[in-house]
């Protein structure tokens, strides 16, 4: 029925497509062959990579504030310097760690999960990728070029937001805040590439047999996220452009001392800010969706509510950017609206919570660990989603918003939810994309490490918050009571370090001698399963045909398909 | 006062649920033993004032039903983990594999939505009880100006203009209108009200209704520059006696005492008066607190250091040592000078 080349055969037949590339020369041949390829694979690879190094900076970023906020009155990093940290910090783990990475997952796995051999654009791929790296490179450049070349560099301090006037001519001068909107834009326009190239391929390039109802949960996920860009990130992009206007051609759409609007700005940015969110995020889910059911040994539950569920968090988040902005004076019915709005999102991803729960729900869960990761992401963003919850009902969030609170909800959405969902979902497709194993043990030291380091920082990060503690604060007064707080959270970022060095020794260990995976290490049922680990350059020998969501499943048993039932 | 009647009725059915006083208790408990005297922590949890109070009574309801939830799914999630792990000796035959349930998807979209409603409802009354756009009669007007990094306010009615320190009376009503000079920036004093933003270009408004005299602190909530960490709010609320003597007293012009009469002529013929105002002078900058008063403030540079000669002195020599980045220059004087301005500046009580 289902037309797949057995995978063990297809494994023996295609030599991995790295291995042959570098084979052919030095490390010149190895390097032009990442530079000038358009291969989905390697590209996605790429995306991953710098977006883990971004990571390593911006933690490490962190780390530095922490150390600074772990006395109260400490002066170890003066104002100017910290202002740069929580700048730099949030703008790369946004723009440079969590698309990139999210991103490239896409890239790397949507054409094998449908079937076809590339991307729909493979040259706008690699374009997107060299836009999204040039753009980091140049808000990173502003450490050294911000003031012109003969003056000392400074990196932009005005936050990830760059509210206006703060960000306007007046009140910041100098170039750092240019880089902060060039290097922003700059990586922009290769999100919203990758973003057409995603809902092109995914729209067009399935293969035979694989209708739109039988697309993988996470092909549907980076389709509507797809989608979720080309609709917020050109406003953002616009406002930007208004900003340069400003900056620099004498314009005044948000120069306040000019008649201009404030307000405009903070639209203008969260009704990209939110949404993008929801970007990060969808992702997540879309891991946590295609691993949960391979260790659950179950089929996804409700897979149309799934794919229903995700549809309407993409839609919905259109129309809650302004509960960031619940303070700056807005109308009663306003208030009113953005917060039933918000906490209608709560709705669908409450259903995506059950959904997974669902899954696991008379299975053998094997805790392996991609499967570990998924279920603290589990109750990880289940107490993040409630405490957005409480951000979303208006008067709360008089009190919540802009304090340590919000730094806590965040963190564990991003945190606690992607970043978890993203190490869950390096672990599960590492085999595939190297064709090694990873070793358990030092996964599982990861994992515990990270785990209880961020529940220390994290958890204890929301009560600070209660007890009135505002964010993008350098250094806070010693009579407020928040020392204690302060110094637990930043004592967890001890174990969540130790738990990134058992991550890099995992996965160092693995490349230098991982076990063999094999095509199918995990017994999976999608099709990136179906070919050899690590796939090669042209991901199939013979394109397949599918009859199910679940290809791998009615090959493996025939005496049971699931179309059966679909 | 009478909306805050209003609402302490309305409010008893969301007593019955206050998982945040609780908290509040065990947060403030905890940290009450650091904290100076007089200064307590600003928990959220821990109102004096009707706005925050009715904030809290909201919250302890939307707590509830999150910390609800919470418990249930949590107690789902973790039963269905531990229930169904794969046990040693299982076999290698798949379980069966359920497509899913539509009664059991209906459940769980439409009881989140009755909750969903149910906060709605709520939201909206409290959103209708405690934003107050414009000012009722018989509230006590003050405006408060934001500017990077300090407060100022003005007590229209009585026609002077003090810094960083808001003094009010307890059990009348406060009406604040909100204006920045410069960025934005944000009132925030927990134990009073919630935050609202102090936007240049446009006016917002806030009110607090005291029910306990104290000191409250808080501090700019928006990130607004360098020094935004130390852009510091005091308030305090008095008996409506003290109130009114302490409104007296600011209300008059600055004594010109003879004894610091060197430190006056400094004062008045250095670039100080370009940017202060001491009523009774020819000083009448706008650009930096208003000192006609300034001995009867507690602290210095909008709350980083005691108002006390040394700090004051300090402050003149370099106010970036006290706090990096202020905007207030280094004027290089001479230690003679920096003497007699201190001692001229003590006489501003």
């Amino acid at each position: 029925m289902t037309t797949l080349d057995p995978p063990v055969a297809e494994s023996a037949r295609a030599p991995s497509g790295s291995a042959s590339a570098s084979a052919s020369g030095g490390w010149t041949a190895v390097l032009h062959d990442w530079v000038t390829t358009v291969d989905h694979k390697k590209l996605g690879v790429m995306y991953v990579v710098s977006g883990i190094l971004f990571l390593v900076i911006g933690g490490l970023m962190a780390t530095a504030m922490r150390l600074q906020l772990f006395y109260a009155e400490n002066d170890l990093i003066g104002p100017e310097t910290f202002n740069r940290l929580f700048t730099v910090h949030g703008t790369t783990m946004v723009f440079f760690v969590g698309m990139p990475i999210v991103v490239g997952f896409g890239n790397y796995l949507t054409p094998l999960m449908i079937g076809a051999r590339d991307m729909a654009f493979p040259r706008l791929n690699a374009w997107g990728f060299w836009m999204f790296l040039f753009g980091a490179l140049l808000f990173f450049f502003s450490y050294i070029g911000s003031q012109g070349l003969y003056g000392a560099g400074s990196a932009p301090d005005v936050g990830w937001f760059a509210y206006v006037p703060l960000a306007g001519k007046a009140f910041s001068r100098g170039n750092a805040t240019d880089y902060w909107i060039l290097g922003i834009l700059v990586s922009g326009f290769g999100s919203m590439a990758g973003a057409i190239n995603m809902a092109a391929t995914a729209l067009t390039m399935r293969c035979k047999g694989m209708t739109l109802a039988k697309m993988p949960l996470l092909v549907w996920m980076m389709l509507v996220v797809s989608l979720m860009i080309l609709i917020v990130l050109p406003p953002l992009t616009a406002a930007q452009v208004m900003l340069l206007f400003d900056r620099f051609l004498g314009a005044h759409f948000f120069d306040t001392q000019a008649g201009g609007d404030a307000v405009l700005w903070q639209h203008f940015f969260w009704f990209f800010g939110h949404p993008e969110v929801y970007v990060l995020m969808i992702p997540g889910f879309a891991f946590v969706s295609e691993i949960i059911p391979v260790f659950s040994r179950k089929v996804i539950f409700g897979y149309p509510v799934m794919v229903a569920a995700t549809c309407a968090i993409g839609v919905l988040s259109l129309g809650v950017w302004a509960h960031h902005m619940f303070t700056v004076g807005m109308s009663k019915p306003l208030n009113i609206w953005f917060a039933v709005a918000t906490m209608l999102v709560g709705v669908p991803t409450g259903i995506k919570i059950f959904n997974w729960v669902g899954t696991m729900f008379g299975g053998k869960i094997h805790f392996k660990s991609p499967m570990i990761f998924c279920i603290a992401f589990l109750f990880q963003f289940l107490l993040a989603g409630l405490t957005g919850i409480m951000l979303a009902a208006a008067p709360f969030d008089w009190q919540l918003t802009d304090s340590y609170f919000v730094v806590a909800h965040f963190h564990y959405v991003l945190i606690g939810g992607l970043v978890f969902a993203i190490f869950g979902a390096i672990y599960y497709w590492f085999p595939k994309v190297t064709g090694k194993m990873v070793n358990e043990t030092l996964a599982r030291w990861h994992f515990w490490l990270f785990v209880i380091g961020f529940q220390i920082t994290f958890n204890t990060m929301h009560i600070p918050g209660l007890l009135g503690m505002p964010r993008r604060v350098y250094t806070y007064p010693a009579d407020r009571g928040w020392e204690i707080w302060n110094q637990i959270t930043t004592a967890g970022i001890v174990f969540q370090m130790a738990g990134i060095l058992f991550f890099v020794a995992a996965i160092v260990l693995a490349l230098w001698k991982g076990k063999e995976a094999g095509p199918d290490p995990w017994n999976a049922w999608t099709l990136e399963w179906s070919t050899s680990s690590p796939p090669p350059a042209y991901n199939f020998a013979g394109l397949p045909e599918v009859k199910s969501r679940r290809p791998l499943w009615d090959l493996k048993h025939p005496e049971d398909p699931d179309w059966q039932y679909e | 006062m009478s909306v805050a009647e209003g609402y302490s009725k309305t409010s008893r059915v969301l007593r019955l649920i206050r998982p945040g006083a609780l908290i509040g208790l065990l947060l403030t408990a905890s940290a009450a033993a650091s904290a100076e005297p007089g200064i307590q922590t600003p928990s959220i949890f821990d109102p004096r004032s009707t706005p925050a109070s009715g904030i809290v009574d909201y919250s302890n309801l939307v707590l509830g039903i999150c910390f609800a939830i919470f418990v249930i799914v949590m107690a789902l999630i973790a039963i269905t983990v531990v229930r169904f792990r794969r046990r040693p000796g299982d076999d290698d035959r798949e379980p069966p594999q359920i497509y899913g349930s539509n009664q059991l998807e209906l459940a769980w979209t439409v009881v989140p939505i009755i909750i969903v409603f149910v906060l709605s409802l709520v939201t909206v009354r409290t959103i209708f009880s405690l934003q107050i756009d414009e000012k009722p009669p018989g509230w006590m007007p003050v405006t408060a100006v934001g500017h990077q990094w300090w407060w100022e306010f003005q007590y229209p009615e009585r026609g002077f203009t003090t810094a960083n320190e808001l003094h009010v009376p307890v059990g009348r009503a406060t009406f604040l209108t909100l204006q920045s000079a410069d960025v934005i920036h944000s009132f925030w004093v927990p134990q009073l009200a919630g935050k609202t933003d102090v936007i240049p270009n446009r006016e917002n408004h806030m009110w607090i209704e005291p029910q306990v005299p104290g000191l409250y602190v808080g501090q700019c909530a928006e990130f607004c520059g360098t020094q935004h960490a130390n852009m510091l709010l005091r308030i305090y609320v008095h008996t409506p006696e003290d109130f009114e003597r302490w409104a007296r007293a600011e209300a008059r012009e600055a004594a010109a005492v003879p004894a610091a009469a060197a430190g006056r002529d400094v004062f008045l013929t250095t670039a100080c008066i370009n940017c202060h105002t001491v009523r009774g002078t020819v000083a009448n900058g706008r650009f930096g607190p208003d000192l006609t008063h300034l001995m009867s403030r507690q602290t210095l540079g909008a709350g980083v250091a005691p108002n006390d000669s040394d700090h004051l002195k300090q402050w003149l020599i370099d106010p970036d040592h006290l706090k990096p980045g202020a905007l207030m220059p280094a004027m290089g004087l001479d230690t003679q000078a920096i003497d007699q301005l201190v001692a001229y500046l003590e006489t501003l009580e």
